[in-house]
């Protein structure tokens, strides 16, 4: 199907390395950092696109850098799961990507540092999903999270830096409890290979003391109830591209690792996934109840994410006799929460952009205005809400799937509320954008380029709900 | 008790020291040395656990450290510089939620 050269290419060392030449490049040309970052996006786009090709076609892949081998060498491993996550990163950084490259204009002196900084972030995602040890983990980790924050503080306000502060001292904390558990598993099983580490690890106290203190240093980074408390800020105060790529990837990420983990281990015991499952439980509820409660439309949309990140953790839970339904189910939420959020960031930065401020209460007939973001929100809210046939219906049907045929009824109707919780913001938002208020605002034009991104992002989170027949699969003996 | 197990020891001391410090201390100055004091407990577990095996020394464990040094430092030059941009901007070395209380004595105000 494909010529051998292409198909035999080292595509995941390319994932990498590309985005981190992209991100040397516009550091060092800053005049046209905008043209190199855009460029760079979509090969590097290209690149992990490939990999997923090279993953669906020929099983999973494991890549020696330079030649060395493990112990001493890294190793970048991809599978289904690795795969899957890199294509949304593909598919979210080239929107964010276009979206940015207009959205910057009217901020020239943001445009050299924004592209650096988003190319070193893709590099860190990129390298985290084809890390094959615990160590490089903690690597890709760190750099991720430092250049997260660096872009959270772009913005420049008050409260950008203070909430891009909190979020790098609760991120350095997550990372430093993850590398005590790495010293201490290598102390116990003499390596840091995943795979190796599987294999030797055999449970009890000398796996659960690191397990613990790595999960919870994750749990810290994902931003799951009630370690939440720093992402509504950092989310909500950042510039709109940039919310965005953190709402869509940059949780994602942590949640991945916190899968990876739980994949390898496999952790005996029915204590540690009911916590799980409670806290997502939590932070359904408490992060729909405060969406409801927010009078800006950035923040709305940011305790949004704190209520569907706790979805996700309702798998651990139903895993029990239902693993694929329950793991696919979380990762295939996770995907299309990503395409929904983005596609929800990217809209609400347009509306911000028109108007001059995100106040729900005054959105003032938008609709009219902004047909096309108004569109594009509202179909990331169906996906979000779980209704059919988006990407967020799949994931949530599974999950339910998996409750009711063990007959787990409570999980069952956590999930249903919660959806409901959903539409109830969703609509609280797209009301206020059909009335008008008594005030008169100011009005911008926005560019046509943001409005599509938005949409046709949204449109990707709908559309995932019937590409699950061919993205699904891939998950075969990746979930335990 | 062998001294790699008393290293070993000492840094799980400094990470629960720094955990303290961190959570604890309201000046942003004072967390960020606080993480600096976590990162050398973990390093210093790392070194001291790969010295407590029969025989020589393992080599990968340094390997580590040295990487973690790196990461620690660049993080601490991003948490100084963030330091004094939000110094400068809201005129106070603190984050919002601590103004008001430092949970371990009155001069961290």
């Amino acid at each position: 199907m494909l010529p051998e050269y292409l198909a035999g290419a080292a595509w995941m060392p390319w994932a990498i390395v590309l985005p981190l030449w992209g991100a040397l490049l516009s550091f060092l040309f800053p005049r046209r950092a905008a043209p190199i970052g855009l460029g760079v996006a979509f090969l590097t786009a290209t690149a992990a696109l490939a990999v997923l090709l090279q993953v669906a076609l020929g099983g999973p892949r494991r890549y020696q850098v330079g030649g060395w081998g493990a112990p001493l060498g890294i190793d970048l491993v991809a599978d289904g799961l690795s795969a899957l996550m890199l294509a949304m990163t593909a598919v979210i950084g080239v929107a964010i990507s276009i979206y940015a490259r207009v959205y910057l204009v009217a901020a020239p002196d943001k445009v050299r540092r924004f592209w650096p900084l988003w190319m070193f972030l893709w590099a860190a995602l990129n390298a985290l999903f084809q890390a094959g040890d615990v160590f490089n983990l903690y690597v890709t980790l760190e750099l991720l999270g430092l250049s997260a924050v660096a872009l959270v503080a772009l913005a420049g306000s008050g409260p950008a830096l203070s909430g891009a502060m909190r979020y790098l001292l609760v991120s350095l904390f997550g990372s430093l409890a993850y590398l005590l558990g790495v010293a201490l598993l290598y102390h116990a099983y003499g390596t840091v290979d995943l795979a190796l580490l599987g294999e030797r690890a055999q449970g009890g106290i000398q796996l659960a003391v690191p397990l613990g203190a790595m999960i919870a240093g994750l749990l810290l980074k994902t931003g799951l109830f009630p370690f939440h408390v720093w992402l509504p800020p950092a989310h909500g105060s950042a510039r709109a591209p940039v919310s965005a790529l953190l709402s869509a990837l940059v949780v994602k990420a942590s949640f991945y690792l916190l899968l990876r983990l739980w994949f390898t281990f496999t952790p005996a015991g029915q204590g540690l996934p009911i916590l799980l499952g409670a806290l997502g439980t939590a932070a359904i509820f408490w992060g729909s109840i405060q969406a409801l409660r927010q009078r800006r439309l950035k923040l709305l949309v940011a305790y949004s994410t704190v209520a569907q990140l706790g979805y996700l953790f309702i798998a651990f839970p139903l895993a029990g006799m239902e693993p694929a339904l329950a793991w696919g189910g979380s990762i295939y939420l996770a995907l299309s929460h990503a395409f929904a959020k983005g596609a929800m960031f990217l809209a609400a930065g347009s509306i911000m952009t028109e108007s001059g401020h995100d106040e729900i209460g005054e959105l003032d007939l938008v609709v009219e205005r902004m047909p096309l973001t108004l569109a594009a929100f509202a179909l990331a809210g169906i996906s979000l809400a779980g209704l059919p046939p988006s990407g967020g219906f799949v994931g949530k049907w599974m999950l339910l799937q998996a409750a009711m045929e063990q007959g787990l009824w409570g999980w069952a109707l956590v999930l249903i509320g919660g959806g409901a919780l959903t539409a109830a913001y969703v609509f609280r938002v797209l009301g206020f954008a059909f009335t008008t208020s008594p005030h008169r605002h100011e009005s911008h034009s926005v560019p046509g380029t943001m409005e599509w991104t938005a949409l046709l992002l949204a449109l990707g989170a709908v559309l995932l709900g019937f590409v699950a027949p061919w993205a699904l699969p891939l998950l075969d003996g990746v979930l335990p | 008790m062998s001294s790699a197990l008393l290293f070993a020891c000492a840094g799980l001391g400094l990470f629960v020291i720094g955990t303290w410090g961190l959570v604890l201390r309201a000046h942003l100055v004072r967390k960020v040395l606080a993480i600096n004091i976590m990162a050398s407990g973990v390093s210093l577990m790392l070194v001291g656990t790969g010295a407590m095996g029969a025989g020589e020394v393992d080599p990968v464990p340094q390997a580590m450290v040295i990487t973690g040094i790196v990461v620690t430092i660049s993080a601490t030059a991003l948490a100084l510089a963030l330091l004094l941009r939000l110094a400068h901007a809201t005129g106070r070395p603190t984050l919002p939620e601590d103004r008001e209380r430092d949970l371990m004595d009155e001069e961290g105000r």
